[in-house]
């Protein structure tokens, strides 16, 4: 088993998506695609399981709800309950529907919030991180895949042959 | 591939091949800054330097040196506030509810829409700020800990709903608009050739790979923020005009405020964002990206949501005829009749009778006549705002204080100031930042560009054969 790592560089998303399919289907494993924007229906034809990032909205909304409930019960009903104009504050479920608009909002601020740090965690992006697609081409025009010899049963060269032949623009090893 | 019907317009004219969308939109970055970008600047910063001036003049006297008395406590302050507030709501509209629905059409115009977006919320925040005339002591309006008996905010106020929703708000259309934004600097890090410009994007893109993972959780993030954004949209200016609604005012305190606003600020959004986008198509080349049809489409939601507004401007009128409170009727007669009657007047040709011109199909096509409804829009947004808040407060139930309203030259000045300011930010958006989501218009070349549009599935295959065995 060599551990080379084949680059297949193409020039169209819709050529290296058709491509794909064909070395899938040869048996070959393709371990990364660079592009430049999103190339539908590629995630099932390399293998890419669904991410959870959404769920992880979820919860954190609901900490957010959480969060903003306790507080407005303590702020409001426990610690200090206001009277204002003859309209106390006695117990969080007759006050809820006061507390409505900003336990949504503070909802919605800990979904999006927990849910972007969890994406730039996850992508491991962050402010003066390096870019690691393997060309500087492949965030403007050039599509390319990643493959490992050592993924498939096949060799490096006959990888390579099932690369050739389609309509590939360029083939690097290294 | 995808197709899209044949009767649809291509959203992409000519036939730019990938690289061509990156050099196009990326010429204001990668070039030095033209002639009329200079002026501009020059121009805006004027106008924002006053108004800073005017601000720091107001901090330090106190907010009596705006036209504001004892029986007009809200005025131009308030109007801005919303008038700001209400521009902003264009943006998330448009990348968050066009998002949901699958419009392709806001890939063009959903980061320009959203910048505007941001930088009104910003203009919109400082007014509450300044009106405190003690600005820092801001921090008060926060939940903190204190020394005065732990005396907390009230969360039963829509003043303070207000507070966290326009926070939340800017923070979360910010963080949609940064994610969208990270993979196109990731493509000017790439093609910088200067030392400098390749480490300021290279920290803006965040090291942004581009590899099949990434891109999932882009567009499954993109969709989560979006479904997040749309309700938060509704009910930031639903709370806007709770602030109004819930007091005991006569023409404040009507329960159809909520809708009434948020059809209000999209219809305002979207004026200004063909204000905006009418000169930058033009000075910046891009009318093959922002084409007619996307203006067309713009001017279709003016006129569905400045039918609403007027809509709803009728329904006021009737029910405060109907409800048979005579302080309530007063209020809209003084409205309409009273020494305010112009603004009134002004509001209602402005919103309810101009949109409606874009029922024609040839003036709903057409630029020139499109930018000036766009300022004739704005102007009427504003007026709105003003007839709501000045009208309702100057003649109140005791007649010995009535009074009349007159801004004084902070007034104007601070309003002209955030029109600078906005600009500044504006300009400096243009030219520093990917004006368009590009990366994200290249994924919709060949199912809506023109070249690819009406292709059949064998020309298609010659273009881009697959195989090397198929080149003829």
């Amino acid at each position: 088993m060599s551990d080379k790592t084949i680059y297949a560089i193409y020039d169209d998303d819709y050529v290296l998506l058709e491509s794909a399919k064909h070395l899938v289907g040869k048996g070959i494993h393709i371990r990364d695609v660079f592009s430049p924007f999103p190339i539908h229906g590629l995630d099932p034809v390399i293998g890419l399981a669904r991410t959870r990032i959404a769920m992880t909205a979820f919860i954190y909304g609901m900490c957010g709800v959480a969060i903003a409930l306790t507080g407005m019960w303590y702020f409001m009903i426990y610690d200090w309950p206001l009277n204002v104009g003859g309209k106390p504050n006695f117990s969080l479920i007759d006050n809820i529907p006061s507390f409505v608009p900003i336990t949504f909002e503070f909802g919605v601020l800990c979904a999006g919030h927990g849910m972007a740090l969890t994406y730039f965690l996850r992508n491991w992006t962050l402010p003066g991180f390096k870019g690691r697609n393997p060309y500087p081409r492949t965030t403007d025009d050039r599509f390319v895949m990643e493959i490992h010899a050592e993924d498939s049963k096949l060799s490096a060269e006959e990888i390579v042959a099932f690369i050739d032949e389609t309509c590939v623009l360029e083939i690097d090893e290294k | 591939m995808h197709k899209e019907a044949a009767i649809r317009e291509p959203l992409i004219l000519g036939s730019p091949t990938y690289s061509d969308i990156s050099n196009d939109v990326l010429f204001a970055i990668e070039n030095k800054p033209t002639k009329l970008w200079k002026v501009l600047m020059v121009i805006a910063s004027i106008a924002a330097l006053w108004g800073i001036g005017c601000i720091t003049y107001l901090l330090g006297v106190g907010i009596g040196t705006w036209g504001l008395n004892n029986t007009v406590g809200w005025a131009w302050d308030i109007t801005n506030f919303v008038w700001w507030v209400g521009i902003g709501h264009a943006g998330t509209l448009i990348s968050a509810v066009l998002l949901l629905f699958r419009q392709k059409w806001r890939m063009a115009i959903n980061r320009p829409a959203e910048a505007m977006t941001i930088f009104a919320v910003f203009m919109a925040g400082l007014f509450p700020l300044i009106h405190m005339g003690r600005i820092w002591m801001a921090y008060w309006v926060l939940p903190l800990p204190n020394q005065f008996g732990s005396l907390w905010v009230n969360f039963n106020s829509p003043l303070l709903w207000d507070v966290f929703a326009i926070s939340t708000y800017l923070s979360v259309s910010l963080v949609f608009w940064y994610i969208g934004l990270i993979p196109d600097f990731g493509t000017i890090r790439d093609r910088a050739t200067r030392p400098v410009q390749k480490l300021m994007y290279g920290l803006l893109s965040f090291g942004w790979t581009g590899n099949a993972k990434a891109w999932q959780r882009f567009e499954e993030v993109s969709l989560v923020l979006a479904g997040l954004a749309t309700p938060l949209v509704f009910s930031v200016h639903s709370i806007v005009s709770m602030d109004f609604a819930t007091s005991v005012i006569p023409g404040w305190h009507t329960t159809i405020f909520p809708p009434y606003f948020v059809a209000g600020a999209v219809f305002s959004g979207f004026a200004m964002v063909q204000t905006l986008m009418l000169i930058v198509r033009k000075a910046m080349r891009l009318e093959h990206y922002v084409t007619i049809k996307h203006i067309e489409y713009m001017n279709i939601v003016i006129i569905v949501t400045g039918s609403i507004v007027g809509v709803a401007y009728l329904t006021e009128l009737f029910i405060a005829y109907y409800s048979g409170v005579e302080y309530e009727s007063y209020a809209f007669i003084n409205r309409l009749s009273g020494p305010y009657w112009w603004s009134y007047w002004a509001m209602m040709t402005c919103n309810v009778v101009s949109p409606h011109l874009f029922w024609s199909n040839k003036l709903r096509t057409n630029l020139a006549f499109t930018f000036v409804m766009s300022i004739i829009v704005n102007i009427g947004m504003w007026f709105e705002r003003f007839v709501i808040i000045v009208t309702s407060v100057h003649r109140d139930y005791l007649p010995s204080s009535w009074s009349m309203f007159y801004p004084t030259w902070v007034d104007i000045g601070v309003f002209v100031g955030t029109i600078g300011l906005f600009s500044v930010f504006y300009l400096l958006f243009l030219k520093y930042f990917p004006v368009l989501a590009f990366n994200e218009v290249k994924s919709i070349l060949k199912s809506s560009g023109e070249q690819y549009k009406n292709m059949t599935d064998e020309e298609f295959k010659t273009l881009h054969p697959v195989f090397k065995k198929d080149i003829k």
